[in-house]
């Protein structure tokens, strides 16, 4: 399902340098077409490489304007379902149409704090330099995590 | 500063002391960690990625569970008895063992970050993760599809991880699309590494870095063997397509001891989506069929009694369970079925039509999760999968060591749990370390370059959380390297000039010859590195056991393999590229065709076949526990270009007789 951009949808992003799917892309497939000598769209971006992509939705999920969406494997799938998320916030909403036009939507949460929210070492214990060759991380269990396990099945200690 | 133009880039030279070179769920967990131990030590440390951090990595997607969780209830050891079960006896225990002690600190981590994970509560009924149940850190009860997973709304996985990983380094220390290609050696010591050169992506720009430490972890390899699908579908390889070798090809050249690079991994999946079995056979109880209904592990059980003690535990090792399966196929008897509508049919029997609807949700959240793809194949095909069946097959090899698979770099590992401190097998290399440990948790055999996640070998099963724990790990250890050689000074062996003219040969390349013909793509003097990259899988697949031969191979298959791939070695020297989308893609063909080439030479020295359903060796088509109980390890010399095969002995570090109680 190599992703497309819509053309009358695609803005771009503005003229900025980069667009947020080239941004995105962990693939490097999205590009920007500045003069339209690729496309024949200029200032709209397209899936460079459409038979390297991995269907991870990155660019379809980041994309401001929701112009992108895919296209099922034309060697692997029938034509005519689609699978297009809208990502929020806190939850992604999903709307799944069948080829035979059976309509599903689904809606899941992504993440349980604001984004941009984390504090990293916010209440964390600073590193302790006379434990740094000692198992454990700098707060150690603190997270409560560390599993010490039973000495008994360590059979060559 | 003059602008670089395509051909002739700008040369940025940069000294740190600790460079970090990727940024998946390794390297997030050591840029969390770092910091920490680095405050008033004055280290200068930095972070590449060849893609943006938010999404890169094997987890950009997101994932749909957590694979490594011990919990409260369970033991390090029996998790390091079932990694060395699942990957037919030969792991590292100490290794093993310390993923097992440190990994679930980072998964409480991400809750507090925010990832959802779902929950029980106390009549045993399932929550999504966004219900406000007690934290797993206050012992709440996740919901476990399995003996080490749990289940989680994990769409924006690596979106969380890499904000606290960002958050934590500061951007001041994080470039992005800048695509590391070569470790440079020291000049005074080729045992240790002072270096290493890169490109962007996004601007004609050549970087060469020099520092004390660097942390290797750019993810295992996909693509060296011919996918099931060849068009648009090429790209819908079951591990993440950008993970091209990197961490291997890179480590090898620099003189790093690599192990086990004969193991692969041959992911039983939903057919042409490849999404997750995991969540059905464990969630949802589901079978897998053949054509007539049979169940496989049933009827084809007593072909574990082949390969003892492996096909004995409770839970077969993966490689066995595909052995069963193509047993069937080779019969004639497929297509192969996961019958998931006996098993959402059975399910909903108990269950309230509110707790019918969630569970539709939950089986469709598996694949929206992490393989969207794969529900792209069901709406294409009108599949529902409590009126339709779904096929399942197993897939091309992938070369990886964090999840089901254990190739990768003979890594430090802990002190404190009885690793062996001598070797007893002859014929290991004498510049190499004797013991399991040599100082510094996570370094390789070469001074100064550490790895985790997928770059750490015979230690598998560690995926996504284990991986995170990996790179603190080793982000910890690199701390204390820098603090111990603090008076010591990188001098690259390579002057900076041939560095930039080896990474931009294939531009030159391009340029020097692109009017010879008219048409870009056919011309004498280059190959591009698609087709490149064709070639190299045609060869994999069809000698070195792809799905073309159904896994198998011969010591003369092998042979013949070897000789094609010499060819295609030095042909590469004749990549072109036309643009820096493409330099990025001959750069990750060249790591590739190395990495190819490690697995063919373990395959050919190791004289079984250790990992029966993900190969065969038909000319050695047996476990032998005698003579083969052990690790295959090797070195590459980047100067001859050859490879040494060698053994190393294994050692149980936990009493594995548990497994067959």
């Amino acid at each position: 399902m190599p992703t497309f951009v819509r053309t009358e949808k695609c803005d771009g992003c503005k003229g900025q340098d980069k667009t947020a799917c080239m941004y995105i892309c962990p693939h490097d497939l999205m590009k920007l077409d500045k003069d339209g000598s690729d496309t024949g769209h200029a200032m709209k971006s397209y899936n460079q490489e459409p038979e390297q992509c991995w269907e991870c939705y990155s660019c379809v999920k980041i994309c401001p304007q929701n112009a992108i969406e895919c296209r099922h494997y034309a060697d692997v799938v029938p034509l005519g379902g689609s699978v297009q998320p809208l990502r929020g916030t806190d939850s992604i909403m999903w709307t799944i149409k069948f080829r035979n036009g059976t309509m599903k939507r689904f809606k899941f949460p992504i993440r349980t704090t604001p984004e941009g929210s984390i504090d990293p070492y916010a209440g964390k214990p600073e590193a302790d330099m006379a434990n740094i060759e000692k198992p454990g991380f700098f707060n150690h269990n603190e997270q409560n995590g560390y599993r010490e396990g039973d000495p008994s099945e360590l059979i060559c200690k | 500063m003059s602008e670089g133009t395509f051909g002739n880039p700008t040369v940025v030279e940069e000294e740190v002391d600790i460079l970090m070179i990727g940024g998946g769920m390794a390297c997030c967990g050591a840029a969390f960690e770092i910091m920490r131990w680095a405050e008033g030590t004055d280290l200068k440390i930095k972070l590449v990625d060849k893609a943006a951090m938010d999404r890169s990595g094997a987890v950009a997607q997101g994932l749909s569970a957590i694979n490594t969780y011990i919990g409260p209830e369970q033991d390090p050891a029996d998790y390091a008895r079932m990694v060395s079960n699942d990957l037919m006896g030969i792991t590292r225990d100490d290794l093993a063992y310390d993923v097992g002690r440190h990994v679930d600190e980072s998964v409480h981590l991400f809750e507090e970050w925010g990832l959802p994970i779902w929950k029980t509560d106390e009549n045993g009924e399932r929550f999504d993760g966004s219900k406000g149940m007690t934290t797993l850190k206050d012992g709440g009860k996740p919901v476990r599809s399995g003996k080490w997973q749990i289940m989680i709304n994990g769409e924006s996985y690596k979106w969380i991880v890499a904000e606290a990983a960002k958050k934590a380094l500061g951007m001041d220390r994080i470039e992005e699309r800048i695509f590391v290609v070569k470790l440079i050696n020291d000049k005074n010591d080729k045992g240790r590494v002072a270096g290493a050169v890169g490109f962007s992506t996004r601007e004609d720009k050549v970087v060469v870095y020099k520092f004390k430490a660097c942390l290797l972890a750019a993810g295992g390899c996909v693509n060296i063997f011919r996918p099931r699908s060849v068009g648009e579908g090429t790209g819908r390889a079951w591990y993440p397509v950008w993970n091209a070798g990197s961490t291997y090809s890179m480590a090898a050249e620099a003189g790093a001891e690599l192990t086990l690079m004969e193991n692969r991994f041959v992911p039983t999946r939903f057919k042409d989506g490849y999404g997750p079995v995991g969540a059905w056979f464990l969630l949802f109880k589901s079978k897998a069929t053949n054509a007539y209904g049979e169940a496989y592990m049933e009827k084809n059980k007593a072909m574990l009694d082949d390969y003892p003690p492996y096909g004995h535990a409770a839970v077969p090792a993966s490689c066995l369970r595909n052995h069963l399966m193509l047993k069937e196929m080779k019969d004639g008897h497929g297509p192969i079925w996961m019958d998931t509508v006996t098993a959402l049919a059975n399910l909903r029997e108990t269950l309230s039509p509110r707790e019918v609807k969630h569970l539709e949700a939950e089986a469709w959240e598996d694949f929206l999760d992490m393989c969207v793809g794969q529900c792209g194949i069901w709406v294409g095909e009108n599949i529902e999968p409590e009126k339709k069946n779904s096929e399942l097959m197993p897939t091309e090899p992938y070369l990886l060591g964090s999840h089901s698979g254990c190739c990768g770099i003979w890594t430090s590992g802990p002190d404190d749990v009885g690793a062996p401190t001598t070797e007893t097998e002859a014929g290991v290399p004498e510049h190499l370390p004797a013991g399991w440990n040599w100082g510094y948790r996570g370094m390789t055999t070469v001074k100064g370059l550490f790895t985790a996640g997928d770059g750490v070998g015979a230690s598998g099963h560690k995926f996504s959380s284990g991986s995170h724990a990996e790179g603190r790990l080793a982000a910890k250890a690199m701390v204390k390297y820098c603090l111990d050689n603090k008076d010591w000074t990188p001098e690259l062996d390579t002057d900076v000039q041939t560095l930039v003219d080896e990474i931009y040969k294939p531009v030159r390349n391009f340029l020097e010859f692109k009017d010879y013909t008219t048409a870009i793509d056919v011309n004498p003097n280059y190959i591009t590195p698609k087709m490149l990259q064709f070639r190299l899988q045609k060869i994999m697949d069809e000698y070195v056991a792809g799905v073309a031969t159904y896994y198998n191979t011969n010591a003369e298959m092998m042979k013949v393999a070897g000789e094609k791939l010499d060819m295609l070695k030095e042909d590469a020297e004749k990549m072109r590229a036309k643009d820096l989308h493409e330099l990025l893609r001959a750069w990750e063909n060249y790591h590739r065709i190395l990495t190819a080439e490690a697995h063919l030479k373990h395959i050919e020295f190791r004289q079984e076949s250790r990992y029966p359903g993900f190969y065969y060796r038909a000319d050695k088509n047996f476990v032998d526990e005698e003579n083969w109980h052990c690790f295959v390890n090797s070195i590459y010399d980047k100067e001859t270009k050859q490879w040494t095969c060698f053994k190393r002995a294994h050692v149980d570090l936990v009493d594995k007789s548990k497994l067959f109680k």
